[in-house]
């Protein structure tokens, strides 16, 4: 049987919803929160290079390079952002991160 | 029918390491397995004909990312057994909204039977088969001529976060001393040197500020 767009759409619907399980699973820690969210644009990627392959458009592969120059800049911040708060509190819990609640 | 057997791997493979990812005790298990979520990834890339893309997601993400991942996560002294807690709690909420989204995207591409579709106006085709163009040829040509301003813009992204990830994580520390070229430059005759009358028989304690080396 040959594999068609379906195929690639169903893997990345999975891995989607992989990355959404994930977050409510793991709320209380930030790593594994920054991995689903990784998990979730590759997701996003793995759709845009299929419809790119089998539409015979190389545009969905240029978006998806933006898409991985944007998840790698993101994933610097978001671990940079946690080495701070990590300095200051001492700990990574989601749930204290709440002082700017009022 | 050798390319189906390989999707098929690459896809099992991909999905159970991403469940892995997010069902291991441990976050440094969860990044290897990130590791190896996104190797197959770049395999299914590799499928689609998108060799410069998998190799990028091989560097980029198995190269730099996880190892970034790898290191905050040993360097940042957590316990993780207590951020576990609450892990069955939120399992069932987590399932039902998880479950949902996946059975509306399966049905909406059950029902749509998404296909190429080969009438549609392409902007930017790929290259034929036996055109000798390889895919990374194809994309520079696009991306430096066609695309060259989100191609900068990626640029100016890249640098705004390298710029803040140093500017976060720098730490400024207050007991080491530095040298000032500044006020080296600008000590003169005037500055350098003072003459004080000491009286004999006393003890003279010059004005703190004085001395450039001493402001720090």
């Amino acid at each position: 049987m040959t594999i068609g767009l379906g195929h690639y759409l169903v893997v990345a619907a999975c891995l989607f919803t992989l990355g959404i399980f994930g977050i409510f699973l793991n709320r209380k820690n930030v790593i594994v929160i920054l991995l689903s969210i990784e998990l979730m644009l590759l997701a996003v990627n793995i759709n845009l290079v299929a419809f790119s392959h089998f539409n015979g458009d190389l545009v969905g592969q240029v978006f998806a390079l933006f898409v991985l120059t944007v998840a790698a800049a993101e994933s610097a911040i978001g671990l940079a952002i946690m080495v701070v708060y990590f300095r200051n509190r001492g700990s990574i819990a989601v749930e204290d991160i709440n002082m700017m609640k009022g | 029918m050798a390319s189906a057997l390989f999707f098929y791997v690459f896809a099992v493979l991909a999905v159970a390491s991403g469940a892995m990812v997010i069902l291991t005790k441990n976050p440094v298990h969860a990044v290897l397995f990130l590791i190896l979520a996104f190797f197959n990834a770049a395999g299914l890339f590799v499928l689609l004909s998108a060799e410069f893309l998998a190799m990028l997601l091989v560097i980029v993400y198995v190269g730099a990312v996880s190892v970034l991942f790898l290191f905050v996560v040993m360097m940042l002294d957590v316990d993780f057994a207590e951020l576990k807690a609450g892990f069955i709690k939120n399992a069932g909420i987590g399932a039902v909204v998880g479950g949902i989204v996946l059975a509306e995207i399966l049905a909406f591409v059950g029902y749509r039977g998404l296909t190429a579709a080969s009438s549609l106006n392409v902007a930017s085709p790929v290259p034929a088969a036996g055109s000798g163009i390889t895919n990374t040829q194809a994309l520079g040509e696009i991306l430096y001529t066609k695309y060259v301003y989100f191609f900068e813009g990626a640029s100016m992204i890249l640098f705004v976060a390298m710029i803040g990830a140093i500017v976060l994580t720098l730490k400024h520390r207050v007991a080491v001393k530095r040298q000032s070229i500044a006020a080296q430059v600008a000590r003169g005759p005037k500055t350098g040197l003072e003459v004080i009358k000491v009286p004999s028989g006393g003890y003279v304690i010059p004005p703190a500020g004085k001395h450039p080396e001493a402001a720090e």
